[in-house]
């Protein structure tokens, strides 16, 4: 755990970059700083590394105040991810992220097998490790730093801004790695970013700074989008912060109804007679096939195989958010959601109904 | 053409005390130790200087100073201070004239490494004397390499002076020839010390193919 007890940088030219800071990153979670550029996340996290030395106050690491701790030691017990990377030019890859390792004397073979098998951890292609940085895109680069970081498996990752260089699509993919990372490795991780929706994705709990160094607010992502505490921490929210708390809403409590499927190999005379609106058409696997409106359905012979069938969506009961189903909802023109599991077999349908039923109970929690 | 057929087809300025190979190894003694002083001066500092940031006056000084400097000048005062005798007159003025290249380039290449670099090689863990040698020195060299280049061939050419205080070297063909009108001894000296200094850059050309980094000089292709 680390932990942030009053802590207040002032710089020799009187700047205040953080003021009187206390807030507590516990073990194994990924915290983040956000807030708007200026507002001393980056001065705050380069506290705990000690690149930087508080003018009052303490930051602890498990208990110790960091500033008895000689840096060079320190840092090498700290995996620190920066924006620009910042790997060494004139080292192949491995070598880079063998970098620590070898400070720490390992065997220069044990320190390599090690780089290579945090390459792939980190999702690179092994064969990299003999190329040198230029030789490597933004987000290659990218992924080495974080490779890097791990190498001698420090407890503690601080992370500044690492995603912020390369574009939204890579961006999307670094920030699912790192969940993923994290998932199996339960680091410490201290996250700096200016971008909420950034800090809501990686954050277990998100720390909103505002200028001058103050904390304006620490929170669980949900509860940071359904109960901004001031002005400021709603304004840097931003729009659609009612639609993006459905994301933390899980899927699994929605009602779910069963007796709106029919099998493909079902005659279409026998499903035009139902009352309902809707049916989803399932194959023999139970998989989804689209929508049929038994209104609407040909006077004729044979089977569902044969008429065509609207376009549907799912979600993952158990895994996917409020927000997934009520996308599902958006694409097909039943307006009703499937329901499927891990494998993709439809375990029922959500109703827009049920869904308005889902909806409305957030919103009444919204009154406080 | 005339003029170096005469000087390098003649077998007496082959041999002897006058000869090529000897007038040749005097400057290469003149040139490389003076070299090789200046480097153990300015290579060191430049480091220090730019890692610190500390005295960077002196460099600027340096830098100045290497211009407003008459080398003959300076030979002739230290020949007058201490005689004639040694090769130590003619070194003074050398060294005081290749240190500021390799001072000025030492300290630039360290000063102008990416500061994110150097950022986080001490983020690593690295300590300082780590980041001037693993990182900073590594990443600068093609910087360090140009300015000892520099040095080196300033020195090869200004060395010949030293056959106005009447030491050795290719200097002598040049100033002989010319005090005595025979032209193909001047024309001929001055070839010698084109050629050295040709040479010169060849040599540093092979240093740094094989000290600098591929990943530094981004000259490796992608496999
Ligand atoms: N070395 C320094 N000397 C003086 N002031 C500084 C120094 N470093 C940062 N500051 C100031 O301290 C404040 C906080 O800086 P900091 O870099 O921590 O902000 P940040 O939140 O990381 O911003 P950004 O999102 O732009 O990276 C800013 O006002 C900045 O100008
Ligand atoms: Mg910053």
């Amino acid at each position: 755990m680390i932990t942030f007890d009053g802590v207040t940088k002032r710089y020799p030219d009187g700047t205040v970059a953080v003021d009187d800071l206390s807030l507590e990153a516990p073990t194994g979670e990924i915290t983040v700083l956000v807030g708007p550029s200026g507002c001393g996340k980056t001065t705050s996290l380069r506290m705990i590394n000690r690149m930087i030395d508080p003018s009052a106050g303490r930051i602890l690491l498990d208990g110790v105040d960091v500033t008895t701790v000689d840096p060079p030691t320190l840092r090498r017990g700290i995996g620190y991810v920066i924006q620009q990377a910042g790997l060494f030019p004139h080292r192949k890859i491995v070598d880079n992220v063998a970098t620590v390792p070898y400070l720490l004397g390992w065997d220069r073979k044990k320190a390599q097998a090690r780089a290579m098998e945090l390459l792939e951890r980190v999702g690179l292609d092994p064969g990299l490790a003999g190329r040198y940085p230029f030789q490597l895109s933004g987000g290659q680069q990218q992924r080495v730093g974080v490779a890097r970081a791990l190498a001698a498996d420090p407890p503690v990752l601080l992370m500044d801004e690492p995603f912020s260089a390369v574009d939204p699509i890579v961006r999307a993919s670094l920030q699912d790695e790192l969940l993923r990372l994290q998932s199996e490795l339960n680091k410490t991780i201290v996250f700096v970013t200016h971008d909420i929706d950034e800090a809501v994705k990686l954050g277990d709990r998100v720390a909103v700074l505002r200028v001058g160094g103050r904390l304006a607010q620490l929170a669980a992502p949900a509860e940071l989008l359904a109960e901004p505490a001031d002005d400021f921490v709603r304004e840097f929210l931003g729009r659609d912060r009612g639609i993006r708390r459905l994301s933390f809403v899980p899927a699994d409590g929605l009602r779910l109804r069963t007796d709106l499927t029919v099998p493909v190999s079902a005659e279409v005379s026998s499903v035009r007679g139902t009352a309902e609106a809707w049916l989803a058409v399932v194959d023999s696997g139970g998989r989804p096939l689209g929508w049929v409106a038994p209104k609407d359905l040909p006077d004729s012979g044979g089977t569902l195989a044969e008429v065509p069938a609207a376009p549907y969506g799912t979600f993952v009961r158990g895994r996917d958010s409020l927000r997934a189903a009520l996308d599902a909802t958006l694409l097909s023109p039943s307006g009703n959601a499937l329901a499927v599991d891990g494998s993709g077999r439809v375990e029922g349908v959500v109703t827009r109904e049920a869904l308005d039923e889902a909806l409305a109970r957030i919103a009444e929690d919204a009154r406080g | 053409m005339n003029f170096l057929i005469d000087f390098f087809g003649n077998p007496a300025n082959w041999s002897g005390p006058d000869g090529i190979p000897l007038r040749f190894a005097e400057h290469l003694e003149f040139t490389g130790l003076s070299l090789l002083i200046a480097t153990l001066i300015a290579v060191p500092l430049g480091l220090w200087i730019g890692h610190t940031g500390r005295g960077a006056l002196v460099v600027v000084l340096s830098a100045n100073a290497a211009r407003a400097l008459p080398t003959l000048g300076l030979l002739v005062l230290i020949v007058l201070l201490m005689g004639v005798g040694s090769t130590a007159p003619v070194l003074v003025p050398l060294i005081a004239l290749a240190v500021p290249p390799i001072l000025v380039n030492t300290y630039e290449g360290i000063r102008g490494v990416d500061p994110d670099l150097r950022d986080a090689a001490y983020g690593m863990g690295l300590r300082g004397g780590q980041v001037l040698g693993r990182v900073l020195v590594p990443v600068a060299l093609p910087l360090i390499l140009l300015g000892l280049r520099t040095a080196a061939i300033q020195v090869v050419a200004t060395a010949t002076v030293a056959a106005y205080v009447g030491l050795g070297g290719l200097g002598r063909y040049i100033i002989d020839g010319l005090a005595t009108l025979r032209y193909e001894l001047t024309v001929g000296g001055a070839v010698l010390v084109g050629l050295l200094a040709l040479a010169v850059q060849g040599l540093f050309a092979l240093i740094q193919r094989v000290c600098v980094s591929p990943g530094v000089s981004r000259r490796r292709k992608v496999r």
